[in-house]
């Protein structure tokens, strides 16, 4: 579904260059929902804004399914970001609109008339469990549901990729989880392709099948994400899984032999 | 002599109104567009076009840099070629609006880049095109911020109109010079005075309440 080679992106900073990716490769399966996980400026959220040319990629190339983005015009771009829905930490919602422009904003650039834009966003709203707050501003929502609203919105165009940088790191843990089971249930109804950027275990063990490990701009291993924590193969991995092995021992401590995960 | 007071301050208040009314206008349709340029032509803006950006900056600046009654005069042949005269307040807008207008482009720019850039990516991300990411993003999420920035810049239209008055435009501040200050009539300087504060008054309060309804709106709470 994503198949993405020899990715690089520098970012020119008064140091010097900087080599946020580096001839990075990855392939996502059709309905997977995978997990890039590593370290702060590991480089992931340069990743995913490559990958819908938010970032424009100095080298390599990414396509979708059949469409290689890292060819297209500006318009043809902006067709096929039609189809890439993106979910951010920071919700950017757009606080002049309603709950409901909002989520039709994508309709509406994509110039869908009244009816099936009323149609789409009633529904896509029913999906995320806000159907009565279609008409509340952003300002008057918890954070929980600010994320909702972001995710009927990149819901809303029925996407092939829903892309999701950081998408649960502004909230508390008990919303957290709810935004991930929300994330999973979608991925199965709509049978959609999601990739979840994460510095959070949590996250890889609460929503994702597989994942990807990056460091230094590279994709380090892959797997799922069972083997990822049996396994862990690279340093990135291993220094994650860590921190929950150092736990499960220290709790084997307490409570002695026999005490369980 | 009192119905005169008030014939005099009636017709210099009817002129500068003229005047601020379509001066606003214009200057504001001019520094919308200046500004929306500024902010969409600048190194990362959805139009980026960096040439265009420097071009705009500089006219802008130089415009500024000259004060006003200069620029008038400046532009009197201009006025008298799109009006038909130099004189009077119809000629008056004609400096008004392009006196003002780089002004009003600095502040609409400054209002723009309010806008929080996450919203520019992701109606960008949604596939929006630059037309839609100004009209349907970055207007609509500046509206309050350049209300009042707007509020602040008829203000200085109607002073502006004032020192325009001084030179033959008309209006209030042509009566406090005209009568005030080379006849020393001082009941009419006086009342002018309290005509042109009430106006001010008037206009702060307008812009106030639009951007606060604007703001109550968005966050009132359920
Ligand atoms: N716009 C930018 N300009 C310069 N450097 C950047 C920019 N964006 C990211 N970087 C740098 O690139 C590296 C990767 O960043 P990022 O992709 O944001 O990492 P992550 O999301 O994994 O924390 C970091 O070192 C970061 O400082
Ligand atoms: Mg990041």
């Amino acid at each position: 579904m994503i198949s993405i080679r020899g990715l690089s992106k520098a970012y020119a900073t008064p140091s010097g260059k900087l080599q946020a990716l580096d001839g990075l490769n990855l392939t996502v399966e059709k309905g997977d929902i995978i997990g890039i996980i590593g370290f702060s400026g590991a480089g992931k959220s340069t990743l995913v804004r490559c990958i819908n040319r938010l970032e424009e990629p100095d080298k390599g190339s990414i396509a979708i399914g059949d469409t290689v983005l890292t060819g297209l015009k500006e318009s043809q771009l902006r067709q096929a970001r039609r189809k890439i829905g993106m979910v951010f930490q920071q919700f950017n919602l757009f606080e002049g609109k309603t709950v409901f422009h909002n989520v039709a904003f994508p309709l509406k650039v994509a110039g869908c008339d009244k009816a099936t834009i009323r149609k789409r966003v009633c529904e896509v709203l029913e999906l995320v469990q806000l159907g009565d707050k279609e008409k509340a501003y952003p300002s008057q929502l918890s954070g929980g549901q600010k994320q909702r609203v972001g995710i009927a919105r990149a819901l809303v165009n029925e996407p092939d990729v829903l892309l999701c940088d950081e998408a649960t790191s502004a909230l508390d843990p008990q919303t957290t989880y709810s935004i991930l089971e929300l994330l999973r249930d979608i991925n199965r109804k709509l049978e959609l392709t999601v990739v979840l950027i994460t510095h959070e275990l949590d996250v890889l063990q609460h929503a994702c099948n597989n994942v990807a490990v990056i460091e230094q701009g590279k994709i380090v291993e892959t797997g799922s994400v069972d083997k990822f924590f049996l396994y862990p193969e690279s340093d990135t991995a291993r220094r994650f899984v860590h921190i929950v092995e150092h736990y499960r021992k220290k709790r084997f401590a307490v409570e002695g032999v026999g005490a369980g995960i | 002599m009192r119905d005169d007071l008030l014939e005099l301050l009636w017709e210099g208040l009817r002129q500068t109104l003229y005047m601020l009314v379509w001066s606003s206008v214009f200057a504001i349709v001019l520094g919308l567009f200046l500004g929306i340029t500024l902010v969409v032509t600048e190194k990362g803006g959805v139009l980026e076009a960096r040439v265009v950006n420097r071009i705009v900056s500089l006219a802008i600046n130089s415009v500024r840099s000259l004060p006003f009654i200069i620029l008038i005069v400046l532009l009197l042949p201009f006025a008298r070629w799109v009006v038909g005269t130099s004189l009077g307040p119809t000629a008056a807008i004609v400096s008004l609006s392009i006196g003002a207008a780089p002004f009003l482009g600095r502040i609409v720019e400054s209002a723009l880049k309010e806008v929080a850039v996450g919203k520019i990516e992701a109606a960008k991300s949604f596939g929006a095109s630059p037309f839609a990411i100004i009209f349907r993003v970055l207007l609509p999420e500046a509206l309050p911020a350049l209300v009042r920035s707007l509020t602040i810049a008829v203000i200085a239209i109607a002073e502006l109109t004032a020192v325009a008055g001084a030179i033959g435009a008309g209006g209030l501040g042509s009566l406090a010079i005209r009568f005030g200050y080379q006849r020393f009539r001082e009941d009419i300087m006086f009342a002018t005075v309290i005509v042109i504060i009430l106006l001010v008054q008037a206009i702060q309060w307008t812009g106030d309440s639009i951007a606060k309804s604007i703001d109550r709106r968005r966050h009132r709470t359920e």
